[in-house]
Formats: C-alpha cells, sequence, structure tokens
C-alpha cells in the first residue's frame, strides 16, 4: 500500500468518493468512474487492492469495479513510469509518421509500446485519437499535449522529463 | 460569416466570463428565460437545427419527445466524447469559448425543463476539464448555474462528468451507462434515452456543438437562423480539417458549404503542390471519397447523395503518396480496439478484417481475399447494437469499391507499392 494511503482514511468511508462528488449524483456507482481515478492517483496503479478499497467504499460489488476499471484504456492496469507517454498513431498522426515516432522513442528510452523503461521512467501508451490531428502528429505526456511532433523534437521534449 | 461557435477565440482572455459577458454573452439565456419552453422547442424546430454530434438527427424532435414524457428529473446530457478519428472541432469550444456551451445548456435545460446537467468529457483532454471547471464555478458565482438562474426561480445544476478512454462512450446510451458508472456498453434501443435514459428517466443527450448553437438561435431568432447555410439543415458548422493540406485546422463555415471548396480554398489546398487522392469527409467511419467526387455540400442532406456522410465534419485529406490498403488496415485497428465486446458481429468480424487486411498489406493475401473483405463487411453490417459495427462495414466496402485495384496490386505483386 502506498505511504499516503493510510488505514484511517480508508476509514472514512469516502476517501475515493467525496461528498461533493456524491452530491452531483442520484446514485453512488455513478461516482465509480472518478473515484477510480483518484485510487489510481493514490495507490499509483489500479492494484487488486485499490479495487477491492474502492468496491468497499462505495458498495459495488469487487466483480463490477474491476469490470469497470479493465473496460476503459485510461486506467492503469500495471505498475507504470514515472512519466506516461500516449502517442496516437491514428489516420491523421500515421500520415505524418507517427509510426516513426515509436520506433523512436523505443530506441531512445528502451520503452515498446504497452510497457515501462527499465529504468521507470516512461511508459508508452499507443492511443486512438487525441483530438489533435490538425497538428498531427500528437502526444499527451502526463496531462501535456504536445502537437506538430518530428522526429528532430520528440526527444528534445521527452528530455524534459525526468 | 461572422464567428458564433469560434467568436474571439484568438483573444487570450476568451475562456473568462467577464470577456464573454462583454461580447453579449449569457444574453440569449436572460432573452430565454422569460420565454415559454414549448416556445423555445417550436423554435429549435423551426430552425431546423441538427444534432452536430454525427447523425444529424433533428434537434427539436428529440426535445418535443423527451418533453412528452411525464417523468421527472429529466437529464440534460452534454456529449463532450468527441473521440471519432479526424475530429477536433468540439475541443475549441471546450478549451476556448466553454461559456458557449453553458449557456447553450442553461436555455436547453429551461426549454426541456431539466434540473440537472452533465458534460461527459473524454479523458482525453485534460486542459478542457480545467477549464471546464473554471468556467462552471464562475457561472454560478454569477447565477447563471445553480437553484435560481439568473432570479427566475429556474433550478440548472452542472457538472462535468470525466471519460477513461472508450471511443463506444460516444454513442449515447453507451454514455449513459458510463455517467451510472459502469462499462460504456450501448444498451439495445428502443426505448430511447429520451424516454428511459439515465438512471431509467428521461435523458436528452446532444453534442457539444449543438447545444453551442442555441445562444445565437435564440439571439437572431429562426428565421434568420434556417438562413444560414443549407436550407434543409441549416446554420453554422465547425469542420475540422487534417492530413495533407497547406493549412489544417477548425473551421466555422456555414453549413453545406463544398467539401472542395474546404479543401482548396480555406485550407490552401494540397500540401507541397501534391495531387490529391482520397478524402475521408465526416470522420474516419463515413465512406472514403476518391479525389474526383469532392464536389459536394458538406451536409446531412447531401452527402449521402453524393455517397458519404457528413458524420461529425471531420475532414481528412490524402495525397497521391497514401497507402489506401494501410489506412483502410489501421482504421479498423481502431474500430477492433474500440469494440466494446457486446454483439459478436463486431467483436470476432473486427478482428477477421484486421488480420487479412494486415496480409494483404504485408504482401502475403490470398487472392480471394478481396471478396472475403466483402463478404465479412456484409454480416457485420445491421447486425449489431449501435453503429460501430456498420462504420466498419462501410470503412471496408468503400475502400474496396473506390480503391480495388490498389488492393488488388498489394495482392498481385505480393507487397505494398508504395
Amino acid at each position: 500500500m502506498k505511504k499516503e494511503v493510510m488505514q484511517n482514511d480508508l476509514d472514512n468511508k469516502s476517501l475515493f468518493s467525496p461528498v461533493s462528488l456524491r452530491k452531483r449524483y442520484p446514485t453512488l456507482q455513478a461516482t465509480l468512474l472518478p473515484a477510480l481515478y483518484e485510487a489510481q492517483k493514490r495507490f499509483e496503479w489500479l492494484s487488486l487492492e485499490a479495487l477491492e478499497a474502492v468496491s468497499k467504499e462505495l458498495d459495488v460489488p469487487k466483480a463490477t469495479v474491476r469490470g469497470v476499471a479493465t473496460f476503459y484504456s485510461m486506467y492503469k492496469k500495471h505498475p507504470m513510469g514515472r512519466h506516461l507517454i500516449q502517442l496516437c498513431t491514428n489516420i491523421s498522426c500515421m500520415l505524418f509518421g507517427a509510426e516513426r515516432l515509436v520506433d523512436i522513442i523505443k530506441k531512445h528510452y528502451g520503452v515498446e509500446a504497452g510497457k515501462t523503461s527499465d529504468d521507470g521512467r516512461f511508459s508508452l501508451v499507443i492511443m486512438e485519437c487525441i483530438g489533435a490531428c490538425g497538428t498531427a502528429p500528437a502526444m499527451l505526456v502526463n496531462t501535456d499535449f504536445h502537437e506538430n511532433l518530428t522526429e528532430e523534437n520528440i526527444i528534445k521534449i521527452l528530455d524534459e522529463y525526468k | 460569416m461572422n464567428k458564433t461557435l469560434l467568436a474571439n477565440i484568438d483573444d487570450p482572455r476568451s475562456a473568462d466570463l467577464d470577456f464573454y459577458e462583454q461580447n453579449g454573452g449569457y444574453e440569449s439565456l436572460r432573452k430565454a428565460l422569460p420565454m415559454d419552453p414549448g416556445v423555445i422547442i417550436e423554435n429549435v424546430k423551426n430552425a431546423n437545427l441538427r444534432g452536430r454530434g454525427g447523425a444529424g438527427f433533428p434537434t427539436g424532435m428529440k426535445w418535443t419527445f423527451a418533453s412528452g414524457d411525464p417523468k421527472f428529473p429529466k437529464y440534460l446530457v452534454c456529449n463532450a466524447d468527441e473521440g471519432e478519428p479526424g475530429t477536433f472541432k468540439d475541443r475549441p469550444i471546450l478549451e476556448k469559448n466553454p461559456h458557449i456551451l453553458i449557456e447553450g445548456m442553461a436555455i436547453s435545460a429551461h426549454a426541456l425543463k431539466s434540473d440537472y446537467g452533465y458534460i461527459y468529457l473524454r479523458g482525453e483532454y485534460p486542459d478542457a476539464r480545467v477549464i471546464l471547471e473554471q468556467a462552471i464555478d464562475q457561472a454560478y458565482e454569477k447565477k447563471y448555474l445553480g437553484d435560481n438562474v439568473m432570479g427566475s426561480g429556474k433550478k440548472f445544476h452542472l457538472s462535468v462528468h470525466v471519460g477513461a478512454g472508450a471511443y463506444i462512450c460516444g454513442e449515447e446510451t453507451a454514455l449513459i451507462e458510463s455517467l451510472e458508472g459502469k462499462k460504456g456498453q450501448p444498451r439495445l434501443k428502443p426505448p430511447f434515452p429520451v424516454s428511459v435514459g439515465a438512471w431509467g428517466l428521461p435523458t436528452i443527450v446532444n453534442n457539444v456543438e449543438t447545444l453551442s448553437n442555441l445562444p445565437l438561435l435564440i439571439r437572431i431568432g429562426p428565421e434568420q437562423y434556417a438562413a444560414i447555410g443549407s436550407p434543409e439543415c441549416p446554420g453554422p458548422k465547425l469542420y475540422s480539417v487534417s492530413g495533407h493540406v497547406e493549412r489544417p485546422g477548425v473551421l466555422e463555415l456555414p453549413m453545406g458549404t463544398s467539401l472542395k471548396e474546404i479543401i482548396y480554398e480555406h485550407c490552401g489546398g494540397i500540401k507541397g503542390g501534391k495531387t490529391l487522392k482520397a478524402v475521408i469527409p465526416g470522420g474516419i467511419s463515413t465512406p472514403v471519397l476518391p479525389h474526383d467526387k469532392i464536389d459536394c455540400p458538406m451536409d446531412f442532406v447531401n452527402m449521402p447523395k453524393h455517397g458519404s456522410m457528413l458524420g461529425s465534419g471531420a475532414v481528412i485529406v490524402m495525397d497521391e503518396s497514401v497507402c489506401m490498403v494501410k489506412v483502410c488496415l489501421r482504421a479498423i485497428k481502431f474500430f477492433e480496439h474500440e469494440s466494446c465486446g457486446k454483439c459478436t458481429p463486431c467483436k470476432d468480424g473486427t478482428g477477421w478484417l484486421r488480420r487479412i487486411l494486415a496480409r494483404i498489406e504485408q504482401g502475403e493475401g490470398h487472392k480471394d481475399d478481396i471478396d472475403l473483405l466483402v463478404s465479412i463487411a456484409g454480416n457485420i453490417a445491421g447486425k449489431t447494437f449501435c453503429p460501430l459495427g456498420d462504420g466498419t462495414a462501410s470503412v471496408v466496402q468503400n475502400f474496396v469499391k473506390h480503391f480495388r485495384a490498389e488492393f488488388e496490386s498489394h495482392i498481385t505483386g505480393r507487397g505494398c507499392p508504395f
């Protein structure tokens, strides 16, 4: 368990789904998507332990919580690196060489698509359209958009993420 | 044409409430609140506003169904899960003009007697989330949202619900499942969400751009609104253009602007002076058009007559250097990845198509593979709950229809000629 998740946190019954969130919806389960984001932040990824804690807090069956967590691509189902590269390779990005960028990232940082580099610095996820088609190719690093990527500038951009 | 949806977005203050108000913002809400809800719905019908998410369903008709249902509360949901590849038209509204959407939703909520609204925002737009939430907070402070909107006694609460990376959640019943905290798998229709939607209650799902049209519609009235662009489906329209053009980006033009004009006049023509090969006119689910078939008005009524669809208005332009088999393969990989797994023809068929396309592209295609692709596509179309399956089938059918020779040369030449 991560240090930030203390036992008394889990006892407070609204760790992942705070009251301010709950009042927006008529059911507690409706807070499951935001609660999973919160759990992911606190546990770093959605381990079985994290899913169980969410299940308990929201009173939603474990199987449902797990089903939801695995259905959506932005939940982390395994431990990830310090920085998450989400690179789009869909058609508009493909037309401008996004697949070549995957190779460059792989060669330079030793990280394959869907994997994490050995030093734990980067995880690389291939995305399906991030809505930056007019400035393709594009990627999200954590929550930062980087657009108009080239074979020349991509390493310079990624080197800033230590 | 003066811009409305994208008005002032080049100004760094465009997302601020004060700036929006100084430019006439929230005046339409002020005008709408004393109006009878039924009159607003009539105006929307008379203006012939059609949904901008892709299907082009008449908004006034959807609203009539929802408002005729006796159940309360009614939920108003903004579909901001823009995920159709090639589509980035809603992003400038969400990031740079959020108050036009909030005002549009507040007007719609009054017309629909809805007290609760959600903006279902795709997880891939983290900046938009921050901007929207700030804008919503500002709107609450100024009483454009809350228990007593502008002192009218009308209640409307609005919040952002962030998705987590699933294309299928752009489909309205899948979106509702996701809003309820479930896997985003489409529901069988009927019943339609307008009568049985979120938590079993009437739910109106409208696209960002559709709702953002409301302030203009109320300001100028249905007659003037209906005079903009195509008579059959008028209004301003956002087109997001990407691929091989000199100036890609989001354009606000009258509905029905010709595809040729969009590419050659507004986007500066083909990049680097090359020759046009093909255009996907409305996001990758819409049928591809070869270079000589682009003289068509980009609206919901005319595009089907020209062999495609308007879809989300996401134009992807491809020059002579692009391999059509490779593009088709990439599109099908997308659909395979995004298939929710509920309907077998889509779940399995997308994978079969992808494997066959991959071997053709790699030069290992069999001589019957093209017919096999068409046959599989025919067995997906019309056999799934939601349009994802239909989109998949149509992509394959149309790439083969227009570029069959290119598929054949991959097979006979044992490799990709590009």
